[in-house]
């Protein structure tokens, strides 16, 4: 656990960097600092290593005053990981990575062992241990850069703004993995972003700071976009904070409708009773095994028709109880039904949900 | 008709019956490169670290160094007679005096010129400013400071033809020899040698850099 308690930056120019910030990092969650340029979320960071040093306050990793530890014994500890990777050009991968390791004395084998488990676990290609970072693509290099921060395996990493430099779909790749990672070794985190969505999808906490330093809001990003303590959050979080909460939020959450549902054995007429019924000009044919077929419009049946025989149109987008309500939404707007429709993970029909159901849901 | 000017110009019997004069010439001309480039990057290398770790330091170390590069050759050796009279140590101390320009001044631009990131990530790992200097900084440095020496080497060459006339040898000699008999076989013998020391001279040292900088050689 990290704690910031009345922290204080002023620069000797007379700028105030952080204001007097009251934070608690738990152990074992990735708290992201999001703001505008100049907001602090850097200096902030960089104070828990010392890399900054606080003008007032103190800071605390599990209990202890970082000040009271040399600087550089206290950042052999923490891992830090940046935007510009930073990685040494004159040494091979697999040096950067030992670079810790070989600080605090570990014997070769180890390291060598350390090394290559590391190049596993961040996803790179066993032949890169021995090049230099220059023969590396962007997204490599950044991988590399979390392999070197988790070489001694600290209980604590920094990162700021770790895929900021490489395209948005390598981005997207890095994050999910990073988060597959952070699952598994559930590291204490601090994470400074620019990009509201990165904070979103990285935080289990988000930290937003305005102007000089002022911490505006602190808490878990479902809770930030409900209820934004402020207009410079809102403003903040964007337009879209609707969405923005939806994609936080799992189908599971919404109970699903029935729904207007035949069987391929009903006939057009049974059909037209059932939709009528739900107020719908169309119904769901799933078959006697629970399987979903599709859908079907009332203005292409007739009264005798079986319905196994009718035009039975598969639903585009299907969503089940792992996807988000902007899933489930994207679903509803991109289908002529208006509704997304819910099957578990081997195609059984669960039911309907429906923009009504959602707005329930996040009001 | 023209090889007859030519031999009257440049007569290769004088080669074979001088070399041991030749090659003693072209030792001191080696001796009094090697000997001022040696001390004055011995001088130069800690005053461009405490202008690294003092930058207010620079600015004047700069121009101190700057005004010695200045000041012509043979006006600095008549300078030091009183001093140290038509001696080596004259030849010397001149020579290394316009070394340290170029020394300092790659020195400092070399370590300098390590990126931000690169010396933040060193800082961050937890390297003391001394481990991060030597095992970081120094290293990456080399190619510029090594760029240094080797201009420094260069101009050395060149400028040692001048300490024949303070009577300490080197192939500065054959051009005096050949100017006063007016005969040019050893002036041309004298300047090619010094080309060549200086081509050699320059070659070795990239040489030795590209050996010692294994990562900027490799390939994508």
């Amino acid at each position: 656990m990290i704690t910031f308690t009345g922290v204080t930056k002023r620069f000797r120019d007379g700028t105030t960097a952080v204001d007097d910030l009251n934070l608690e990092v738990p152990a074992g969650e990735v708290v992201v600092l999001v703001g505008p340029s100049g907001c602090g979320k850097t200096t902030t960071l960089r104070m828990v290593n010392r890399m900054v040093e606080p003008s007032n306050g103190t800071i605390t990793v599990d209990g202890r005053d970082i000040m009271s530890v040399p600087a550089p014994q206290l950042r052999r500890g923490i891992g830090y990981v940046i935007q510009q990777v930073g990685l040494f050009p004159h040494r091979t991968v697999a040096a950067n990575i030992a670079t810790v390791p070989a600080l605090v004395g570990w014997d070769k084998a180890r390291v060598r062992a350390r090394v290559d488990e590391l190049i596993a676990t961040v996803g790179l290609p066993a032949g890169v241990a021995d090049r230099y970072p220059h023969q590396l693509s962007g997204g490599q290099r950044q991988r590399v850069g979390v392999a070197r921060a988790l070489a001694v395996d600290p209980p604590i990493m920094l990162m700021d703004e770790p895929f900021g430099a490489v395209d948005p779909i390598v981005r997207a790749n890095l994050q999910d993995e990073f988060l597959r990672l952070q699952a598994e070794v559930r590291k204490t985190i601090v994470f400074v972003t620019h990009d509201i969505d990165e904070a979103i999808t990285m935080g289990d906490r988000i930290a937003i700071f305005s102007q000089g330093g002022v911490l505006e809001q602190y808490a878990a990003p479902e809770q930030l976009l409900a209820d934004p303590a402020n207009a410079f959050v809102a403003d903040f979080l964007g337009a879209e904070r609707g969405l923005k909460r939806l994609a936080l939020i799992p189908v599971s959450e919404v109970t699903a409708e029935p729904g207007p549902v035949v069987s391929p054995d009903d006939d057009g007429a049974t059909a037209e009773r059932v939709a009528r019924a739900h107020g719908s000009d169309w119904v769901v044919v799933v078959a006697p095994d629970g399987r979903l077929r599709g859908w079907a419009s009332l203005h292409e049946l007739e009264p005798t028709t079986r319905m196994g025989d009718a035009t039975v149109r598969p639903f585009a987008l299907q969503v089940n109880d792992t996807d988000s309500l902007r899933a489930a939404l994207n679903a509803m707007v991109t289908s002529r039904t208006g509704v997304a429709v819910r099957v578990d993970a081997t195609g059984v029909y669960e039911g309907i949900l429906t923009q009504e159901l959602i707005s329930k849901e996040i009001l | 008709m023209t090889a007859a000017l030519a031999a009257a110009f440049f007569r290769w019997d004088w080669i074979g019956s001088h070399l041991d004069d030749i090659q003693s010439r072209l030792t001191e001309h080696v001796v009094l490169t090697v000997v001022p480039v040696a001390i004055g990057f011995v001088l130069a290398f800690p005053l461009a670290l405490a202008a690294v770790r003092w930058p207010r330091l620079y600015g004047p170390l700069l121009g101190v160094t700057g005004v010695l590069f200045t000041i012509p050759s043979l006006a600095l050796f008549v300078l030091l007679l009183p001093f140290t009279g038509l001696s080596r140590a004259t030849a010397v101390i001149g020579l290394t005096t316009y070394t340290l320009l170029i020394l300092v001044r790659n020195t400092v631009e070399g370590i300098n010129g390590v990126p931000r990131d690169v010396r933040e990530a060193a800082e961050a790992m937890g390297y003391t400013r001394l481990r991060r200097l030597l095992r970081v900084e120094l290293p990456l440095a080399v190619p510029v400071i090594l760029a240094g020496v080797r201009i420094a080497t260069v101009t050395t060459i060149g400028l040692v033809t001048i300490t024949a006339v303070i009577g300490q040898g080197g192939l500065g000699q054959l051009f005096i020899d050949g100017f006063i008999r007016r005969f040019p076989t050893p002036l041309i013998v004298g300047l090619v040698l010094s080309i060549v020391l200086a081509v050699a001279a320059d070659l070795s040292l990239l040489a030795a850099q590209r050996w010692w900088t294994p990562w900027s050689r490799a390939g994508n």
